[in-house]
C-alpha cells in the first residue's frame, strides 16, 4: 500500500485529531514527508517517488491543514496544477492520463477552497457537469447515466454545498434514497440490496447532514453498528463486524461516531472531511 | 508473455543477466517513517529496480517485463501503471497483448480502480476494435460480481463511446433473472431505455417497461429497485403516473397480499400527495393494514404515512415528516 501512503496518513492524522491526539505525531516530520511527496507539476504523488495525482493532492492539502500548515505550500503551483485538470466539459481528470469521476469534481472543489482559490476553475461548469450526473432517484453517480452510489452522492453533495449550489438537489428524493440505505442491523449500504460497511457511515450521514436530513436514519442503531465494528482487543474499526480492521474504516467509522456526537471526539466538517476547528481557522481565523 | 513469467519459480532480479547492468534503488523513507510498511523481499526488490528503470525513464522491453512484475505483486500501484503506460506508447507495442495482461490481472482485482483506468486508455486506442471484446470483458467480470461499479462504469463508456448496444437490453434481462435485486442491472436497463439510438427514447419504451417494472414487483414486492424503476419510467411526467391504472393496480394487488407492502405504502402515498383519488377497494385495502384501532382519518395519505411509521420505524422522522406535508384535503 505504500503508493497511497498519503491517503492513509491523512485517514489516520485526522482520526488521532478527532480522537484529540494529533500532538502524539511529529509534525515537522511529516510536514517534510508530505512535501516530498510534491512533484514539479506541483501536484502530489502517493509517496515520495510517485507520480502526481489529484486524489493524492488533497490528503497533502488536507494534511497540512491540520497542522496548520498551508503556508510552507507555494498555493499558486498546486492550485495551478488542480485547476489545469478541469475538461471543457467542467468535468476532472484525475491526473495527466485523464480518467474523469465525480470524486475528482469533489476533489478539485475542496482543496481550491481550502487554498482560497476556488476562482481558478470554472466552477459554474463544474456544477453542471455534476448536474448532469444526478440520476432520477435523485442520487449521483461518477460518470452521467452510473449508478447511484452513496461515494459518488457524498462528492457530489460535497461539491454542491462547497460552491453554494445546493439548490440543485432535491433533498428530499435524496433524503429518502439515502436513508433507505439503513437495514435491520443498523449499519449503512452503498447502493439498494448491498451489504452494510462503515465506511458508509461517512458518504451516507456526511450527505444527509449536507441536506439537512440526518434526523431520517435511526442514529442510535447506526452508533451501535458501528462500536460493533471494532475489535475491542487490538483496536481499530472493520467494515462490518468481526471483519479485520484497517486505517480507512477506523477513519470513517470514528468520523460517523463524530457525527453522531458520540462523547469524546472533535466535531468533523462534513464537507471538507477535516475537524470543524481546523475548517473555521481556514475560513475564518488568521 | 507476461502471464508465463509469473507462474515460474522466481528468480531475485539480481541474479538475471539480462538485469546485470543496474543498480536498484532502494525506497528511501527517511529515518523515521509515517505509517511505515512491511514488504516482502521479493516484492522490494522488484520495486528497487523498477525504481531504477524509471528515475533513468528506460522505456525497454525489459522495463515492460517489469512493470508486469510489479503490477502482479501490487496492482494498485498508479505509479506504474503510468509509466507502463509511456513505455507501451514508446514501443508502439501491439495493445491487443495489452488487452491480454489487463484479462490477467484483473482476475484478482476486479476492483482496482487503475486496472479500469488502464483498460479504458487501451481500448480508446484501439478504438471501435475493441468493442466486442470490452463488451465481453465486462461479462465476465459480472458472472463473478454482477455489481461491479467499475466494470459498469467501464461498460458504458464502451456502448457510448464504440458502440454494440443491440444485445443490450436482453443483457439486461438476464442479469434481472439471475437476481432480481440487482440494482446494477435495473440502473441498465434504465440508461439502455433511455440512451440506446436503436430504441425510440423512453417515451416510445414507456409502456412495455411499465408492464415488465410490474411483473418484477409482483414477483418480488420487498425489490426496491424495481419500485424505484416504475418510477423513474414517468421521469418529468407526474400525470402520467398518477394517472396510469397500472401503478396504482400495482400498489393495490400488494397491499392486499399483506406481504412486504412497505414499498407499496409508499408508492401510494406519493400517489395520493400527487392528488390521485383512491378507489373503495384501495381505502379498504390499507384498512386492513391499520394498527389503530379508530377508524381511519378521512385523509388516507395521513393513515398510510402513519402506518408506515409503525411498520418501518427505522425511518419513522421520516414518514413523520410525509404526515405533516400531506395536502389538506378539499372538504
Amino acid at each position: 500500500m505504500e503508493h497511497l501512503r498519503m491517503n492513509g496518513a491523512y485517514w489516520g492524522l485526522t482520526t488521532l485529531d478527532m480522537l484529540g491526539k494529533l500532538e502524539m505525531v511529529d509534525r515537522d516530520e511529516i510536514v517534510s514527508w508530505v512535501m516530498q511527496c510534491q512533484h514539479e507539476s506541483g501536484g502530489f504523488g502517493g509517496n515520495i517517488g510517485h507520480d502526481p495525482h489529484i486524489l493524492y493532492t488533497v490528503s497533502a492539502v488536507q494534511i497540512l491543514a491540520l497542522f496548520a500548515k498551508i503556508d510552507v505550500l507555494d498555493i499558486d503551483k498546486v492550485s495551478n496544477y488542480i485547476s489545469c485538470l478541469q475538461n471543457e466539459d467542467g468535468s476532472f481528470s484525475g491526473d495527466m492520463w485523464g480518467e474523469v469521476d465525480t470524486r475528482f469534481s469533489y476533489i478539485a472543489i475542496c482543496s481550491l477552497a481550502l487554498l482560497h482559490r476556488l476562482d481558478k476553475i470554472d466552477v459554474e461548469k463544474a456544477v453542471k457537469y455534476i448536474i448532469s450526473c444526478k440520476n432520477v432517484d435523485g442520487g449521483f453517480g461518477s460518470i452521467p447515466g452510473a449508478e447511484s452510489h452513496a461515494g459518488q452522492i457524498f462528492c457530489c453533495v460535497g461539491a454542491l454545498a462547497i460552491t453554494g449550489s445546493l439548490h440543485h438537489v432535491d433533498k428530499d428524493l435524496l433524503g429518502w434514497w439515502l436513508c433507505e440505505r439503513q437495514v435491520k442491523s443498523g449499519g449503512l449500504n452503498g447502493r439498494p440490496e448491498k451489504l452494510p460497511d462503515v465506511c458508509y457511515s461517512w458518504w451516507v450521514l456526511s450527505s444527509l447532514i449536507m441536506i439537512d436530513r440526518a434526523h431520517w436514519i435511526d442514529k442510535e442503531k447506526l452508533v451501535r453498528f458501528i462500536l460493533d465494528c471494532q475489535d475491542k482487543e487490538n483496536g481499530g474499526i472493520s467494515d462490518r463486524p468481526d471483519d479485520a480492521v484497517d486505517v480507512y474504516h477506523t477513519y470513517f467509522g470514528v468520523a460517523g461516531l463524530s457525527h453522531l456526537e458520540y462523547p469524546g471526539l472533535k466535531p468533523i466538517d462534513p464537507a471538507y472531511a477535516l475537524p470543524v476547528d481546523v475548517v473555521n481557522r481556514i475560513f475564518f481565523g488568521k | 508473455m507476461e502471464s508465463d513469467e509469473s507462474q515460474s519459480e522466481w528468480i531475485p532480479l539480481s541474479l538475471r543477466p539480462e538485469w546485470a547492468d543496474v543498480r536498484p534503488v532502494p525506497q528511501d523513507d527517511g529515518p523515521n517513517p509515517v505509517v511505515p510498511i512491511a514488504y516482502s523481499d521479493d516484492f522490494a526488490e522488484t520495486m528497487d529496480y523498477f525504481r531504477a528503470v524509471y528515475l533513468a525513464d528506460e522505456r525497454s522491453h525489459r522495463a515492460l517485463h517489469l512493470t508486469a512484475e510489479a503490477i502482479l505483486f501490487n496492482a494498485g500501484n498508479y505509479t506504474v501503471w503510468q509509466f507502463r503506460r509511456l513505455i507501451l506508447e514508446a514501443l508502439k507495442t501491439d495493445l491487443h497483448e495489452e488487452l491480454n495482461f489487463v484479462d490477467f490481472v484483473a482476475r484478482e482485482n476486479s476492483k482496482n480502480y487503475q486496472i479500469w483506468h488502464h483498460r479504458r486508455w487501451v481500448a480508446e486506442k484501439l478504438g471501435t476494435d475493441a468493442m466486442r471484446r470490452e463488451l465481453e470483458f465486462t461479462k465476465r467480470i459480472f458472472s463473478q460480481d454482477a455489481k461491479n461499479y467499475h466494470a459498469w462504469s467501464h461498460r458504458q463508456w464502451v456502448l457510448q463511446a464504440l458502440g454494440g448496444w443491440e444485445d443490450e437490453l436482453a443483457y439486461c434481462q438476464q442479469l434481472l433473472e439471475d437476481d432480481i435485486f440487482n440494482n446494477s442491472a435495473w440502473n441498465q436497463r434504465y440508461f439502455v431505455v433511455t440512451r440506446s439510438p436503436l430504441l425510440g427514447g423512453l417515451e416510445a419504451m414507456r409502456e412495455s417497461e411499465v408492464r415488465y417494472a410490474v411483473e418484477a414487483i409482483l414477483t418480488k414486492p420487498e425489490n426496491e429497485s424495481s419500485w424505484r424503476y416504475l418510477r423513474g419510467l414517468y421521469k418529468d411526467n407526474a400525470k402520467s403516473w398518477v394517472n396510469d391504472p397500472q401503478v396504482s393496480s400495482v400498489c393495490l394487488k400488494v397491499l392486499t397480499s399483506k406481504n412486504n407492502y412497505l414499498f407499496a405504502l409508499g408508492m401510494l402515498l406519493d400517489l395520493l400527495c400527487l392528488g390521485f383519488e383512491p378507489s373503495q377497494e384501495l381505502k379498504n385495502a390499507v384498512d386492513a393494514l391499520n394498527y389503530e384501532s379508530d377508524p381511519s382519518d378521512s385523509n388516507l395519505a395521513k393513515t398510510v404515512s402513519s402506518i408506515l411509521e409503525h411498520v418501518d420505524p427505522m425511518r419513522v422522522n421520516y414518514w413523520k415528516w410525509r404526515g405533516s406535508t400531506v395536502p389538506h384535503k378539499r372538504v
